[in-house]
């Protein structure tokens, strides 16, 4: 029997705002597939989206849901997340969203390794406002405020989570929904803060001015850039040079989480331990 | 009223209050001169069973401090006039979303960074229309220790019934004030509570932004059955984003009348000697304390005057002003500023003629400047 995604939808907000073609809605159902495979009640659940097309995703799933303003997605969910430790909170953010304006919150989300999941979609481009540069637009291409060539630096939204301290890092694309829902499952389940980044395409806003008129191109293209972590690891340097690494990058299971840590900030005030101290912690600088 | 003598500053009372009015979340970061709320929250709230985080940045801290709230919690955020403008945007967000929250703002020098250990009044404009767009700002302001307590514990009973954040506003010579303050006791404070509007009937029935057209949402706590959308752009009865002109009209309407409406739920202010006064002086916060010094003095010296101390700042006590500045003819607004609050009273009083004593260079107005400005009118 085919998945029935109706229980999960406000059907009265379909259609989405969504272009013909845009990988948004792959990611969607891939999201709500895992999350029905995880067997997490509705009512247990918070959505926080920000601004630009990701940010409609909120409004279109049915659980509790934010729609933030523009960046400030993990900060807002930071807020949700430690008032109510016990329930399962999901970040939904665009390029320009979590790594531009909202860069901040989401370093400072990856370093305190709170529980929550956050979703990049990595379209390249910022593609509601029609084609501006965003952090992850490659140099060379055409953005409407760098018409002559983008001459700006990439950020890798995994290679930054990393950095950051996020216990749990992961890409995949949209072109292989299942391999997404599987990742989404272990993003959402690890305890602490997953990054988990999906590329995704943007033909209208990204594609038409660089070469990959339509979606069919502009996935081409996404394949042609993207390698599993295997195949990448057994690269030279000169190979991975235009590559991005698929798959789980980084999972690290013993990394103390956030909400847990504040729990012991509370016992030490209701005088149940002793006060905190470098002897806590495995890594003392 | 069962009272407690309790000896503490400005700052330290704001966080005791909060906490004993049922806050169960605060999210901030360090500003002077406003630290201190942080400082003495974060070690009351893990008591309790709540959560105190300093935030990477002010955005951050108040983005944490709606979330808490959205998710149902009474939450609080302390900053001052650098952090009111980073603050600013997402404070407009839950002006549109209906999210009660307490956002202690400690007034310093401004603009931009200021002076940021003097005191000023600086942010009187600032907190009436923070964000941009239509709303109408609930603003508080103590002029005393002990109305750094109750004045907090008032803003989060105001947040929850008007559902919207409250802005309690101190300067920093109130905050950083030292000495005793007689304090309602916790169980009075505790009996005062009352808890925001939920919605218990069946989730299929339930509309949170369905309401009257003087009445604020209705927005029941997360997780509890009842899922629904929480957005800054224009929404329906459900928050879903819309553009249908007449819900687009009636929701900013409603964000003003809930309020305006309402104002006599809402005001508070002081009279001191204005039984008899001939020349009433207009005065908030600290300057509130001088100007009683100086009525003190002119009165010894057989001029009749009297101290009319707004304590609900927005929406301004403007009927009571009117009535005052329509029988007395010398009326003197002294604050820390160059007149942000004089221009309302001029507005209230519909006249031109309002003097002014203002002053901005960080330093404290003294009964003395208040004596001598009185006698020049």
């Amino acid at each position: 029997m085919a998945f029935d995604y109706d229980k999960y939808l406000r059907l009265e907000k379909m259609p989405t705002l969504w272009c013909w073609g845009c990988g948004d809605g792959v990611i969607l159902k891939a999201f709500i597939r895992a999350i029905d495979k995880m067997g997490v009640k509705q009512d247990d659940v918070c959505v926080v989206s920000g601004i630009g097309c990701s940010g409609r995703f909120s409004s279109y799933v049915d659980f509790n849901t934010i729609h933030t303003t523009h960046g400030r997605t993990v900060a807002y969910a930071t807020g949700v997340k430690l008032a109510n430790p016990d329930k399962l909170v999901i970040c939904v953010a665009g390029d320009g969203d979590a790594l531009a304006i909202g860069g901040n919150h989401t370093i400072h989300g990856c370093r305190r390794n709170i529980d929550m999941t956050l979703i990049v979609i990595n379209n390249f481009i910022y593609g509601l406002t029609n084609s501006q540069t965003s952090p992850t637009t490659p140099q060379g291409m055409w953005t409407v405020t760098q018409k002559v060539g983008n001459i700006d630096p990439t950020f890798d939204t995994c290679d930054l989570a990393i950095a950051s301290g996020a216990s749990f890092v992961a890409r995949e694309t949209m072109l292989d929904p299942k391999k997404l829902e599987k990742m989404l499952i272990k993003a959402m389940q690890h305890k602490g803060f997953s990054m988990a980044e999906v590329l995704s395409n943007c033909h209208i806003n990204l594609g038409r001015k660089n070469g990959m008129k339509n979606a069919m191109e502009n996935l081409e293209w996404i394949d042609s850039i993207t390698v599993s972590k295997k195949k990448y690891d057994a690269m030279t340097p000169e190979e991975q040079l235009n590559l991005l690494p698929t798959g789980i990058l980084k999972e690290d299971t013993d990394a103390d989480e956030y909400c847990d840590l504040y729990a012991e900030v509370q016992k030490v005030h209701q005088g149940e331990r002793k006060r905190i101290t470098q002897d806590d912690f495995v890594k003392k600088i | 009223m069962a009272t407690r003598e309790v000896i503490s500053t400005g700052n330290e009372l704001s966080a005791m209050a909060a906490v004993d009015a049922g806050c169960k979340f605060f999210g901030g970061y360090p500003l002077t001169p406003s630290s201190e709320v942080m400082h003495v929250i974060s070690d009351l709230l893990p008591k309790v069973g709540g959560v105190a985080i300093q935030m990477e940045d002010e955005i951050a801290g108040i983005c944490t401090v709606i979330g808490a709230a959205m998710s149902g919690q009474r939450a609080l955020t302390a900053t001052s006039g650098p952090g009111m403008s980073l603050k600013a945007e997402n404070l407009g967000l839950a002006q549109m979303a209906e999210v009660p929250l307490v956002c202690v703002n400690v007034m310093r020098g401004g603009p931009s960074t200021g002076l940021p250990t003097r005191v000023s009044q600086g942010d009187i404009l600032q907190s009436k229309n923070p964000s941009h767009g239509d709303y109408k700002s609930i603003t508080l302001c103590a002029g005393s220790l002990a109305e750094c307590y109750t004045e907090t514990v008032r803003a989060f009973n105001l947040a929850d019934r008007f559902m919207q954040p409250v802005i309690v506003l101190l300067d920093e010579t109130i905050g950083h004030m030292h000495g005793k303050a007689d304090l309602p006791t916790q169980e009075e404070v505790t009996a005062g509570i009352v808890p925001r509007k939920s919605f218990d009937g069946p989730a299929e029935e339930y509309f949170p932004y369905e309401c009257g057209p003087t009445e604020p949402a209705v927005l029941n706590p997360m997780f509890e059955g009842y899922r629904y959308h929480y957005t800054g752009l224009h929404h329906d009865k459900n928050g879903f984003p819309t553009e249908e002109i007449e819900t687009c009209r009636k929701l900013i309407q409603r964000l003003e009348d809930k309020v305006a409406m309402h104002e006599d739920e809402l005001e508070s202010y002081e009279e001191f000697m204005m039984d008899d006064a001939e020349i009433m002086i207009i005065a908030y916060g600290s300057v509130s304390l001088a100007a009683k010094e100086s009525i003190r003095h002119l009165r010894a010296e057989g001029i009749k005057a009297g101290l009319f101390r707004p304590i609900t700042i927005w929406p301004s006590p403007a009927k009571k002003i009117k009535e005052y500045t329509d029988k007395i003819e010398k009326v003197l607004v002294a604050e820390l500023n160059i007149g942000q609050y004089h221009s309302e009273i001029q507005r209230a009083a519909a006249r031109l003629d309002i003097d002014g004593l203002f002053k901005v260079n960080g330093r404290a107005l003294s009964p003395h400047e208040i004596v001598s400005k009185v006698k020049e009118l």
